[in-house]
């Protein structure tokens, strides 16, 4: 993965940035030594690293403005960082970069019941947000798989999932306001603690930009009442095709499960070696899940039990306990750390039309024979969100190049089948080169130009979402011109 | 103008001499009118896909509302967020398009539930003002692959570009609906009912008050959607949780009606939408000291129906959120604006999206203020 040059002058005036941030920033939170600087080397897309010139960590919406008033007037690129849990390298430094971690900025600013809200500073972890308010009854809905270290900034910034989205949407359906500080340090708020905001919907663009408009610091939060209870039920196929059309009627039923999760052969292997939750072997693997009252719950999975029996399921086991149910999402909760225990893997994240499933599924078999590398699929299967994990072994030479271009060669499929690149991980470098299989050069220009206004010098997050000739033909421009 | 295609509509926008004034059904008048040629979408129209399986229509901008949600009848299905019919307050003719309401973001009493208009949509296409074809999103549920253009189009009133097709996500039918209502709350204690009612587990996905000027009755309602068994034990459920603030009963609700406004059809008066935090509804309702005021969202939004010519946002002074002059006559929407002014920083980014978009400024411009 090619990234920019770094550029040498900013190099050589390390010292001086890193003398006006000290100004500026209480001194343990200017982090500049080599030794140090190491820690942000990547993001959980760990193929690629490079340690950023420095690293700051502002606590305060101000300091952050701060921050970047002055990497503005130097012209240094700012790399936006939240957790780092990105799997798409969204968080990647460059050597000549400032990192901006949020981590310490973590607080909760308020809890609203009446008017279902929270106010965090966008370092808090999604998990704590619902941990800040389920005494109350109340959750807050995205719950990407990393969200016990995930951080709300980093949510916004690639407008995250999770296996809920089916019925309470991904972050930007729960994303009230923002207050974000744009690349020459000036704060604005958008939206707030109301529905509908008036004038463009600029927090809706924010959302998914993966930190290339401006540094989100504060967030306003929808909240929801936890439902009464919930359910899942486990069904067994012969066949993928059988599993996919299986969900297709579900969703014609008018049934709305929060959560229908798929796992093929491969992935119940590993799942099951690793974590022994006693599924069955088989060839494609259901989880659905419903909420409501017991009674409602009961109703609801009478309609999907019957939808199942008609195509011929080899096991249907509907939880009578919560440890039944625990024991059902054990194996697809654990299904990237037992495929990380058997091989080195990269989990793709694609997104195709439903209907396209068993298609998609078969032509990734066919890759997998023509690459000679194995695959294990599992996803959520509601929305079309595939994670189809490549096995693959960095210590042998060239297969992580080869698993590469077998990932392409997913993506594109799923682009070619009506689907997209990213269903919620981001593009950042990783899918950058692929954007062109799914955008015409004006559908890029489109998104660029949005980038131009909201940071014309093209500092934030450089190198990310965009074909690196691209962004940096832009940049180059845009700096002569400054 | 009135182009049968895609191709043709930007052609027609590459060679515009000058202004247009974009036209769907012709049925929300909302901002300031603004001279321009006009340009019409009913050549665009029809459902380019539709898969109940996958949950997604994808549906040509011209398409009249009303053929959009037949076709998802048809297999139990509909736009999840309720679109409202300005067409009676408005005192408007016409069909609705699906266009019109996707550039006016259009939502209805579930909004506060189900999301608004924008949150239901997955894709478009657009016509920008240098007359390129652009495509943003697609036509799958989970998709963050580059920005998300297709949110800051809804809403733009055809500021940014030409809508010609829109996907979304689309939802079941629920098989039963039930309102519970209760008579006589204040609207200090509506807001604080309907706020428990949203805040349960019940699922509540409308919550209105009204008080009825000409019957002197204050009605408070609350709606509950899903399969019968459960909608029974919901309602059930609710009343039981809400008596501390009034006795509540099954009703019957024509929920159109407050989707619409009904109550201020025929009434004189500027109209008002306020968009705000449900609890400082009841200050602020009684701060603007209206002719008539209908909560909807459980507060979060209000309709205000107020003397011709007053200028509600010096009454109400400053508040967090946004109050949108829906009604009035034109002079008073070129003196107060239509849309909430915003700050600087924001109106400059505003400003330059506009610029880059529609760079000879001729896509319905000034109509956002």
């Amino acid at each position: 993965m090619q990234m920019p040059e770094p550029n040498t002058s900013i190099l050589a005036s390390k010292n001086r940035i890193v003398a006006r941030l000290q100004e500026v920033l209480p001194k343990a939170a200017v982090i500049s030594e080599e030794s140090e600087t190491r820690a942000y080397e990547c993001d959980a897309l760990t193929a690629y690293r490079c340690p950023p010139l420095v690293a700051v960590l502002p606590s305060t919406t101000q300091e952050v403005s701060a921050v970047l008033r002055i990497c503005h007037e130097e012209g240094v690129p700012v790399v936006p960082r939240g957790s780092g849990t990105s799997l798409a390298g969204g968080a990647l430094p460059t050597a000549d970069c400032v990192i901006l971690g949020v981590a310490r900025m973590n607080a909760v600013l308020e809890t609203d019941y009446d008017n279902r809200f929270i106010r965090v500073q966008s370092g808090r972890t999604n998990l704590s947000v619902t941990g800040a308010v389920e005494e109350n009854g109340f959750f807050y809905a995205p719950d990407p798989s990393s969200q016990l270290a995930c951080a709300i900034a980093g949510n916004i910034a690639m407008n995250s999932g999770g296996a809920h989205c089916l019925k309470y949407g991904v972050t930007t359906n729960n994303l009230l306001g923002a207050t974000v500080v744009l690349m020459d340090g000036t704060v604005v708020d958008m939206g707030g603690a109301y529905l509908d905001a008036g004038g463009l919907d600029l927090l809706g663009v924010i959302c998914g930009s993966e930190g290339q408009l401006g540094v989100v610091t504060e967030a306003t939060l929808r909240i929801l009442p936890k439902p009464e209870g919930a359910r899942p039920v486990l069904m067994g196929f012969a066949s993928n095709e059988v599993a996919g059309e299986c969900v297709s009627d579900i969703i014609k039923a008018g049934v709305l499960p929060v959560a229908i999760e798929f796992m093929d052969r491969p992935c119940i292997e590993a799942c099951e070696a690793f974590a022994h939750a006693g599924y069955p072997m088989c060839e494609a693997l259901l989880i659905v899940e419903v909420e409501g009252s017991p009674a409602e719950i009961d109703e609801q999975l009478a309609l999907i039990l019957e939808i199942a029996r008609r195509h011929d399921p080899v096991e249907l086991r509907e939880s009578q306990s919560e440890d039944e149910s625990a024991r059902i999402w054990l194996g697809r909760k654990s299904a990237f750390g037992a495929m990380g225990q058997i091989n080195d893997y990269m989990c793709l994240d694609g997104t195709i039309p439903v209907t396209s499933l068993p298609l998609v599924l078969r032509r990734i078999g066919e890759l997998s024979k023509q690459y000679g590398l194995g695959v294990a699929n599992v996803f959520h299967a509601g929305d079309g969100n595939m994670h189809p994990l490549i096995l693959f072994d960095a210590n042998k030479p060239g297969d992580l190049e080869l698993c590469e271009a077998m990932g392409a060669d997913i993506l594109r499929l799923c682009v070619e089948v009506g689907g997209c690149l990213t269903g919620e991980h981001g593009v950042g470098i990783e899918k950058r080169d692929l954007m062109v299989d799914q955008f015409d050069p004006v559908d890029m220009e489109a998104q660029m130009a949005v980038k131009d206004v909201f940071d014309p010098a093209w500092l934030l997050n450089p190198a990310k979402v965009f074909p690196l000739a691209s962004s940096e033909a832009r940049r180059a421009t845009r700096m002569a011109a400054e | 103008m009135r182009p049968q295609t895609e191709t043709e509509l930007a052609e027609v926008v590459r060679t515009a001499p000058g202004p247009l004034a974009i036209r769907g059904g012709g049925t929300r008048p909302i901002g300031v009118p603004r001279a321009g040629d006009a340009l019409s979408l009913a050549g665009l129209t029809g459902v380019s896909l539709y898969e109940p399986g996958a949950l997604t229509l994808v549906v040509k901008a011209g398409t009249p509302l009303a053929e959009v949600e037949a076709v998802l009848a048809e297999e139990n299905q509909r736009l999840p967020f309720e679109p409202m019919d300005h067409r009676a307050l408005l005192a408007t003719d016409g069909a609705p398009t699906i266009g019109g309401v996707v550039a006016a973001n259009v939502s209805g009493p579930r909004r506060v539930q189900a999301g608004a208009c924008r949150d239901s949509m997955i894709g478009v296409r657009y016509v920008d003002g240098m007359g390129n074809i652009i495509k943003n999103g697609g036509r799958v549920m989970k998709n963050v692959t580059g920005y998300d253009l297709v949110k800051l189009m809804a809403g733009s009133y055809g500021t940014l570009g030409v809508l010609t097709e829109v996907a979304f996500k689309v939802l079941p039918a629920p098989g039963a609906t039930a309102t519970i209502r209760a008579i006589g709350l204040d609207e200090a204690t509506a807001v604080r009912a309907m706020s428990a009612a949203l805040g349960s587990p019940f699922e509540v996905n409308g919550a209105s008050h009204h008080s009825d000027r000409h019957a002197d009755q204050a009605v408070t309602i609350l709606r509950i959607e899903g399969f019968s068994e459960s909608v029974a034990y919901r309602a059930n459920a609710l009343s039981e949780l809400l008596k501390p603030y009034g006795d509540w009963q099954l009703a019957d609700a024509d929920w159109s009606s407050i989707r619409d406004v009904a109550p201020f059809v025929g009434q004189p008066g500027d109209v008002w939408r306020l968009s705000i935090k449900p609890s400082d509804a009841p200050g602020l309702v009684a701060q603007a000291a209206p002719l008539d005021a209908l909560f909807d969202w459980g507060g979060g939004l209000v309709w205000l129906r107020v003397s011709e010519g007053t200028d509600l946002r010096a009454d109400l002074g400053s508040f967090s959120g946004h109050a949108t002059l829906i009604r009035a006559a034109g002079e008073t929407k070129a003196r107060l604006g239509v849309f909430h002014p915003e700050p600087g920083p924001l109106a400059k980014i505003s400003a330059g999206l506009r610029a880059k978009f529609d760079p000879r400024g001729i896509l319905n411009p000034g109509l956002m203020g």
